[in-house]
């Protein structure tokens, strides 16, 4: 157990939530947030239900903008740009801010389209490097090997996890800097999960990750900083290994042992 | 205890005895129906119905301009009301989902929806017929396709409405434009159930009488001239069953078995592209 202040300087910040705070009309749901997400490094947003987690996490690629009456205040500030203004284009913001969803979601085409689809959308490639980065991006899911000989059927045939990294493999493919994932692993096995995992580790050296999770050893497993909310406050954000071995607030510690949530 | 459990076993055969009794009364009348029709409109069946136009009283003659007709303006109202109706009913489920003109207009295709027919056939009168003043297959082509639209608006909203909002997260997800998401996933995820509403529209318009009546009217011959007067099986069967003429009132039976039968064929490829969608 290491108490003292890490050695290492704390790696760069990719996105750094300033005084963030959420509605949902007139319920508020986030109440000051502030938080960085440090590039190349996972970050968990952990919580009981209901504290605003996912809420964050649909923040950083402006997913409640799809629905009215959702709103939000403060500054999301990604590479020296704030991601909430209204002029900020935001399907080209979700280019770079890629999304995996709790359930498995993919489209209803072949396994080949679910990738090829999101790539062409932004880049005009032949068919050979379209190709390649099929591959590449299957590849880098860990799926390569289970669909290179059924690339051209469903993807609604796969199983759960393997859906769940065809999901992951479509937001790789277009390339983003920051991928979210929220409660990626609950719909899924013991199995599944594991794969999922080691897929997000190897992840974070190429992109900058958020994670939402119910799971506290997921969470541990997986991350290097991890934040605490509690009822749409931050109660409580550092490295990992602090947050989970010597957390600094009660409620942090009350969580974390299962003495409540 | 027991008097408890056999009363509920009472009422549960009494219960099972009414849903019984009342099916098979309402498939009686149906088998009545449909057997009187499959037994009348086969006896006039013939080459002929296919190949004659339709006769003065008195002398043979089979349906073939109004076959033609209806398969005409059927086809001509479905073309011109399907697009409209899919294009309102995206408006509805994925633009307008949550706007005021979204209740208004929801609320108005309704009414369309279960407007009576006729009303529908006055109006084109009205705004085409007596404008134009002459009845004309163009003004029938009209009426059917404001028919149309009121039905393929409901299923495509409905249908729209099927495909789950996570789907469409995903793919905003991915940075896809709106009309990326609309055309290239949510459509491809409802196909057959906007297929089905079409085909169900069609069914639906094959039959009408009324709203031809006023507009497309009827014609003794052949015609394939949107400008002129059109005859079309409901509506000969409608003049042809009220006769005083035998024969008449034959061919009436074997054009009512035909649009029967085509309807049938209709829902039941409606059903069957409904049913291979809930497989996959």
């Amino acid at each position: 157990m290491n108490l003292s202040p890490s050695p290492h300087p704390p790696p760069p910040v990719k996105v750094a939530v300033r005084k963030l705070d959420f509605y949902y009309g007139e319920t508020r749901a986030l109440n000051s947030i502030t938080l960085p997400l440090h590039a190349h490094h996972v970050t968990a947003f952990i919580g009981p239900s209901g504290c605003g987690k996912s809420t964050l996490l649909r923040v950083l690629n402006r997913m409640y903008d799809l629905y009215p009456g959702q709103r939000a205040e403060g500054e999301v500030v990604m590479d020296g740009a704030n991601i909430l203004h209204p002029a900020v284009d935001v399907n080209v913001l979700r280019s770079r801010v890629g999304m995996v969803f709790q359930k498995p979601t993919p489209f209803p085409m072949s396994i080949y389209d679910n990738i090829a689809f999101g790539i062409k959308l932004y880049e005009r490639l032949g068919k050979r490097d379209l190709d390649e980065r099929v591959e590449e991006a299957l590849r880098g899911a860990a799926l390569w090997d289970e669909v290179k000989d059924k690339l051209h059927k469903s993807g609604l045939g796969l199983s759960g996890g393997q859906q769940q990294r065809l999901c992951i493999a479509r937001s790789v493919a277009i390339r983003p800097e920051v991928i979210l994932f929220d409660e990626p692993c609950s719909a899924l096995d013991p199995i599944s999960t594991a794969k999922i995992e080691e897929l997000i580790d190897e992840l974070s050296e190429s992109y900058t990750i958020a994670i939402v999770t119910h799971n506290m050893q997921q969470a541990a497993r997986v991350s290097d900083y991890a934040a605490f909310m509690y009822l749409g406050e931050l109660v409580e954000f550092g490295e990992t290994t602090g947050v989970f071995t010597a957390p600094k607030e009660q409620k942090t510690s009350d969580y974390i042992t299962g003495r409540f949530g | 205890m027991m008097s408890l459990y056999s009363s509920r076993r009472r009422a549960n055969a009494i219960a099972t005895t009414l849903c019984w009794g009342g099916a098979i009364f309402g498939l009686a009348w149906l088998l009545l129906i449909l057997g009187t029709l499959v037994f009348e409109g086969l006896r006039g069946l013939s080459l002929d119905v296919f190949t004659q136009t339709t006769p003065p009283p008195g002398s043979a003659g089979g349906l073939l301009n109004a076959i033609a007709g209806s398969l005409v303006m059927t086809t001509l109202g479905v073309a011109l009301g399907a697009p409209l109706g899919v294009l309102a009913g995206t408006y509805l489920a994925e633009y307008g989902r949550y706007t005021k003109l979204a209740l208004v207009v929801r609320f108005i295709n309704d009414i369309l929806l279960s407007a009576p027919s006729i009303v529908v056939g006055l109006f084109v009168y009205t705004v085409m017929v007596a404008q134009m003043g002459h009845f004309s297959a163009i003004s029938g082509v009209v009426a059917l396709a404001m028919l149309v639209i009121p039905v393929v608006v409901r299923t495509t909203e409905d249908m729209l409405l099927l495909v789950p909002a996570s789907l469409r997260e995903a793919s905003a997800a991915l940075g896809l434009p709106r009309a990326h998401v609309v055309t290239r996933v949510a459509y491809r995820a409802a196909k057959a159930g906007l297929v089905t509403g079409v085909l169900l529209a069609v069914a639906r318009v094959s039959g009408e009488t009324a709203p031809l009546l006023f507009t497309a009217l009827n014609n003794q011959f052949w015609s394939t001239d949107l400008n002129a007067p059109m005859a079309s099986l409901p509506v000969v069967i409608f003049q042809f069953a009220l006769s005083p003429y035998k024969d008449w009132r034959q061919l009436a039976w074997t054009g009512a078995l035909l649009i029967t039968v085509a309807v049938l064929v209709l829902s039941v490829a409606a059903r069957a592209i409904s049913h291979r969608k809930s497989q996959t």
